[in-house]
């Protein structure tokens, strides 16, 4: 099989793929290999001793969460000492913003790609400023991540089962035409999602959880996001393993390096030091206070949501600081190293031009054009959370790599 | 009547767009009716209402579109139904007009001008072949300005162009007039009844000037790189460009310009040029063939003016200078010592130095390429491959010119220059005043190192060139410098001023 019809096989596969929200479900029932001590992580393999400030936070919090630890102190030696079984999400289907931590315990989102029988699964949005992904442990963030395992993951599982589950493909083609872009912008995902929430959960909860559920889903403003995460990975992974195949089937940060998988080279990881973030920063926030480029969210992407389709998201611009020209025209960039068109994720003021579909390495390297990451900035410092909001490419070297990989496995 | 139902599953479309569709499909003939409607509660009571509902549309979930027709015949319902969903996924192109937006590859610069015919490709010539074939891949006329482009890959691709029937100009074309569009470095002529083929630069750019300021125009110019007529290319798009000359309405003669084609080349191009309806002139820069397939010319501008009393329709009187007069009275009003010292050129164009140094060799003796030969004449293209590495070309970089020019006078080596001998090429892509910048340099040689060497200008361009013919003439003037707008006729002036014995073979007036 030659290249195009392998890249033709892989993409078919995506555009065929759907993302069904249709459940809520501890992490260690539904993925693989979750036994205690197992801590899954964003972007590429890494060990303790290179893990960011965030990373390091968050996987605290959640030794603490777990009850395998009591202080920082203790989860070091935990992890220094080898006890805690560290793995790229990514290697199990599953999926998180920032830092990305998953352990055992964790109430994770079901999100089925039913064609290809492939389960996805994300931890639950917690909302922005001071929360474990960007590495907060203290009472308050502990508190509430104990009322979502505890209250709100019951009710939203009971919700999806009332509701036989949610289209998120439906959801998100949607919302592109309301002016989102899926990955920094969420305000009409969010509410359409919340939309089709809302009669379930007064269903099946009290008046004041559904009130509690309401709310903070409401507030959290991007609760969908990790939804859609693990919805366009189960689609990405319908299209790897494809022999012969150049389409780019993950990209994903761990705070240290940046990588992509590609479908046609199995589980390898191509990678490259995590690259800085151009972007604007909350007040009392600069450059030095940023964490370099982390988090799994690029799997938007990866999808031809994000800056991919931010033609359909004007207003997301000024959030990370350039024109609505600007955002047509990187949308039009990204046409340039995708090969696809998405069938069902639709661009308005590209005249309903479908979404850049299908990375392919071999457009990368020879235009040198890498994929743009709309992407939040972390503080360094564990537990400040989100500082900015800005622009960051995935380094050439990544697609370099992969394509001489590629060449060497073809002979 | 027959109706169809589709139900395509989890799908999202806005309404308005399916109501376009549906609208448009039950305007054809044998069509009913088309409703397409997501699967929503609303849609659902709408389509009972007016009674579309059926069995299976019933089952439809809010994701999922429903598509019932209804039309005369079975087939036509089905067709139709397929039809509507193809609508809803057919690929859309953005509508660039009014963006900015440049696109990197040749696939999404389609997707721009889909009804682009020509590419021109202005890259480094080690990715220059593949570029191009990638362009003739997708039906592209190419016109290469790049060099250094493999000869073996220079044949591959011409021959894949012209099976093809594609043009491929160059490699090395620096410039092109294809239906009154210029390309690279053009002159502002007058669209005409001369074709021509050259190889291409500045030669094509002094016929075309020469035949504008004779009133005539050109039909096309096209190029096809120094090296067509070559035995390894052996002229195939030299032969393809004068046989679609040949059947253009507009072209009524083809000037044909070119160094000396390798024998058998030459040979082949004869068989062309027999079956031709149109008459070739051509300019083989050096040399003379045994043939009356063409009419042969010595020099560029006689390859012009043969053209025009061609279409004129008058006798051509060859001659050595177009106004003897102004000659003997230049030469009575000379008040230097040139006689016996030597000429030094330094010019921007390729076949142009060429012209020069074929002219004087005869009269002069040895006469040296080579900047670094001391002692004897010199005449130097200083846009040769050894002169612009890492440097723009003279033609947009005069000041390359002027630093070689000032660097000889510092090195004493102007010491025994009898005349000076420049071009200067006007039109689009060349420097914007470059008249300007060789009369500085000029002026530095005066008030520097005390030189008054005269100075000869051969000026290539027209008076519809941005930097104005008659301006750039006046500034050159006031420098001093005597110009000429006949390549020929400023080489065989310095042969004047500094032979003197030859003054009367070329002042005499041929038979």
């Amino acid at each position: 099989m030659n290249i195009t019809e392998a890249n033709r096989q892989c993409l078919d596969k995506i555009q065929a793929s759907t993302a069904v929200w249709s459940d809520i479900r501890p992490a260690h029932e539904v993925i693989s290999g979750m036994t205690d001590y197992t801590v899954l992580h964003a972007g590429p393999p890494l060990t303790w001793e290179q893990m960011c400030g965030p990373m390091r936070g968050a996987i605290t919090g959640a030794c603490i969460y777990e009850g395998w630890a009591t202080s920082p102190d203790e989860v070091d030696r935990l992890a220094s000492g080898g006890k805690l079984v560290f793995d790229s999400s990514h290697h199990r289907h599953a999926i998180g913003p920032m830092s990305g931590i998953i352990t055992p315990t964790m109430e994770v989102n079901v999100v089925r790609n039913e064609p290809f029988g492939i389960e996805t699964y994300s931890t639950l949005y917690m909302g922005i400023g001071k929360v474990l992904r960007h590495g907060a442990f203290d009472d308050e963030v502990m508190t509430k991540l104990r009322w979502m395992n505890q209250e709100l993951a019951p009710l939203l599982k009971a919700a999806l089962q009332a509701a036989g589950g949610i289209d998120i493909k439906s959801i998100v083609a949607q919302s592109l035409q309301m002016g989102d872009e899926l990955h920094n912008r969420n305000k009409a995902s969010n509410a359409l999602l919340l939309n089709s929430l809302v009669q379930h959960l007064i269903e099946v909860g009290t008046k004041e959880e559904a009130i509690r559920a309401i709310d903070f889903i409401d507030k959290a403003g991007h609760f969908i996001l990790n939804v859609v995460m693990a919805g366009s990975k189960g689609m990405l992974d319908a299209g790897s393993g494809i022999d012969g195949s150049t389409i780019v089937t993950a990209i994903a940060r761990n705070g240290y390096e940046a990588g992509i998988r590609v479908s046609g080279l199995g589980d390898r990881w191509f990678t490259a030091p995590a690259p800085p973030i151009d972007g604007v920063y909350f007040p009392g926030f600069g450059p030095e206070d940023a964490n370099p480029d982390l988090g799994d969210s690029a799997i938007t992407e990866t999808i031809g949501l994000g800056s991919f389709s931010m033609a359909g998201a004007p207003a997301v611009v000024e959030y990370i600081g350039g024109t609505a020209q600007f955002a047509v025209e990187t949308s039009l960039k990204m046409y340039e190293i995708t090969v696809d068109e998405h069938q069902t994720y639709k661009l308005p003021p590209l005249n309903f031009r479908g979404a850049p579909l299908g990375i392919d390495i071999r457009r990368v390297v020879e235009t040198g054009i890498t994929p743009v990451i709309n992407t939040g900035i972390a503080c360094k410092r564990p537990g400040v959370g989100q500082i900015g909001a800005g622009l960051t490419a995935i380094p050439l070297q990544c697609f370099t790599a992969a394509l001489e990989a590629f060449a060497q496995q073809s002979t | 009547m027959f109706e169809t139902t589709t139900i395509v599953t989890a799908s999202y479309f806005d309404s308005v767009v399916l109501m376009r569709v549906a609208s448009q499909l039950k305007k054809r003939d044998g069509i009913t009716e088309v409703a397409m409607f997501m699967g929503t509660e609303g849609n659902h009571e709408l389509l009972d209402q007016v009674g579309l509902a059926t069995a299976e549309s019933k089952h439809a979930g809010p994701q999922d579109l429903i598509i019932i027709v209804r039309a005369d015949t079975q087939a036509l319902a089905e067709q139709t139904s397929t039809e509507a969903a193809a609508m809803l996924s057919a690929k859309r192109e953005t509508d660039q007009s009014e963006l900015s937006y440049r696109p990197r590859m040749l696939d999404r610069a389609l997707g721009f001008l889909p009804d682009a015919s020509l590419a021109a490709i202005s890259i480094p010539g080690a990715y220059a072949a593949r570029e191009t074939q990638n362009c003739l891949a997708h039906d592209l006329n190419v016109f290469l300005f790049s060099d250094n482009v493999a000869l073996d890959d220079e044949a591959r691709l011409k021959k894949i162009a012209l099976d093809k029937g594609l043009l491929l100009m160059g490699p090395d074309c620096g410039t092109a007039y294809l239906n009154g569009v210029g390309l690279g470095f053009t002159n502002v002529v007058r669209r005409g009844r001369i074709g021509c083929v050259a190889a291409a630069g500045t030669g094509l750019q002094a016929v075309v000037c020469r035949a504008d300021h004779r009133g005539e125009g050109i039909s096309h110019g096209i190029g096809v790189g120094g090296r067509d007529l070559s035995g390894e290319v052996g002229g195939l798009m030299t032969s393809y460009a004068l046989s679609l000359l040949d059947q253009d309405p507009a072209t009524e003669v083809i000037i044909l310009i070119s160094k000396p084609p390798h024998p058998e080349v030459a040979r082949s191009l004869e068989q062309t040029c027999r079956q031709l309806a149109t008459p070739v002139i051509t300019c083989f820069q050096g040399t003379t063939l045994d043939s009356d397939a063409f009419i042969q010319s010595a020099t560029l501008d006689e390859a012009a003016d043969r053209a025009v009393c061609l279409l004129g329709n008058t006798p051509f009187v060859p001659r050595n200078f177009t106004d003897i007069a102004r000659i003997k009275q230049l030469l009575d009003h000379q008040q230097s010592t040139a006689a016996g010292r030597r000429i030094i050129g330094l010019f921007t164009g390729g076949t142009l130095a060429k012209e020069a140094y074929l002219l004087l060799r005869p009269l002069l003796g040895t006469v040296s390429a080579d900047l670094d030969q001391a002692g004897s004449h010199c005449l130097v293209d200083l846009g040769d491959d050894r002169y612009t590495v890492g440097k723009p070309h003279p033609m947009i970089a005069p000041e390359n010119r002027t630093e070689v020019l000032l660097e000889l006078a510092t090195a004493g080596r102007l010491d025994d220059c009898g005349a000076l001998l420049f071009d200067l090429v006007l039109g689009h892509g060349s420097h914007a005043d470059p008249a300007s910048e060789l009369a500085a340099g000029l002026a530095e040689l005066r008030s520097r190192h005390g030189l008054t060497i005269p100075a000869i200008v051969s000026l290539i361009g027209t008076e519809g060139d941005p930097q104005s013919l008659v301006e750039q003439q006046r500034v050159l003037n006031e420098a001093g410098a005597t110009v000429f707008l006949i390549n020929s006729e400023a080489a065989r002036y310095a042969a004047l001023l500094v032979v003197p014995d030859c003054r009367q073979a070329l002042m005499e007036v041929r038979p």
